[in-house]
C-alpha cells in the first residue's frame, strides 16, 4: 500500500525541477540504493550476531539480507544507468569514483554467494560467510561518502550538511518512497526467510521419516 | 511519448519486472513446499 502511495506521490504530487521528468527516477533510485545499504548493514549485523552470540538462525538471516541487498543494488545500478543515459548521454562513466565504488560494493557482495556455496554447509560456511559480510560493510560508508568527497562532482548530491537540496514536497515524496522501499525490503526479507526456514524443517522431517 | 518519458518508464519498468520475477520465484518456491508437505503427509498416513 505504501508503495502505491509512493508511486502516486511521484506521479501527481512531486513537482518537477530543472532536471525535468527524468528527476522522477531519483525518487526510486536513491531509496533503492539506501535500502541496498540497509540490507548489507543488516546482513553484517546478523553476521556479527552469529560470530559473537552464536544466535541460532543468524547465519540464515545474514544470507537472506545480503541476497536482498544484491537485488536492490542491481536495481540501483540499472535505474542509475537509465537516468545517466538521458542526463549525461552515457550508460556508465568509469571516471566517476562514486559509480565505480558502488559497482565494487555490488560485486563484493555478489562474490559472497560464490564463497558461501563453495563451502560445505555447516559451522565453517556460516563463520566464513559472517566474516565476509562484516568486511563488506566497510565499503558502505566509503561508497556513501564518495558521492560527497569526490572531486569530479558529476553525480548529483541531493543531501548536503545544510539540508536536502529540494523543495518540501519533493522531500516528503522522497521520504515516503524511502519508507516504501524499506517496508518492501522488510516484507520480502520475512517472506524469503520464512520460505527458507520451512524448507529446512521439511528437509529434517523427510530425513526423520527415512 | 518523448525520449525523456521513455527513460522514466524504462526505469520504473525495470523495478517492476525485477520485483515481479522475485515474487514469481517465491510463488514457485511456496508451491514446491506445498508439494513436499503433501508428500510427507501421505508418507505419515501410509505408516499408519
Amino acid at each position: 500500500m505504501l508503495l502505491g502511495v509512493a508511486i502516486a506521490m511521484v506521479a501527481f504530487y512531486a513537482p518537477l525541477d530543472e532536471d525535468g521528468l527524468n528527476q522522477k527516477i531519483f525518487y526510486f533510485h536513491v531509496p533503492i540504493a539506501l535500502t541496498a545499504y540497509a540490507c548489507f548493514g543488516w546482513g553484517a549485523w546478523k553476521g556479527l550476531r552469529h560470530l559473537w552470540k552464536r544466535s541460532p538462525g543468524a547465519d540464515l538471516e545474514s544470507y537472506v539480507a545480503i541476497h536482498q541487498g544484491v537485488i536492490f543494488a542491481a536495481m540501483t545500478l540499472v535505474t542509475g544507468s537509465i537516468w545517466a543515459r538521458y542526463r549525461w548521454g552515457h550508460w556508465w562513466l568509469w571516471s566517476s569514483k562514486q559509480l565505480v565504488l558502488f559497482l565494487v560494493l555490488f560485486l563484493f557482495y555478489s562474490a559472497y554467494f560464490m564463497l558461501r556455496f563453495s563451502v560445505e554447509p555447516g559451522p565453517r560456511r556460516a563463520n566464513l560467510s559472517a566474516v565476509y559480510a562484516i568486511f563488506g560493510v566497510v565499503l558502505i560508508p566509503v561508497s556513501f561518502l564518495a558521492i560527497r568527497l569526490a572531486s569530479d562532482y558529476i553525480h548529483p548530491v541531493a543531501f548536503e550538511p545544510s539540508g536536502p537540496q529540494m523543495s518540501g514536497s519533493q522531500f516528503l515524496t522522497f521520504c515516503v518512497c524511502l519508507a516504501a522501499m524499506l517496508s518492501l525490503f522488510a516484507a520480502l526479507y520475512r517472506l524469503e526467510l520464512a520460505g527458507k526456514r520451512i524448507d529446512a524443517r521439511l528437509r529434517e522431517l523427510r530425513e526423520l521419516l527415512g | 511519448m518523448t525520449t525523456e518519458e521513455k527513460y522514466v518508464a524504462a526505469a520504473y519498468l525495470v523495478v517492476f519486472v525485477v520485483l515481479l520475477v522475485y515474487v514469481l520465484i517465491m510463488a514457485a518456491k511456496v508451491a514446491r513446499l506445498e508439494r513436499t508437505i503433501t508428500e510427507l503427509v501421505e508418507r505419515v498416513r501410509a505408516r499408519g
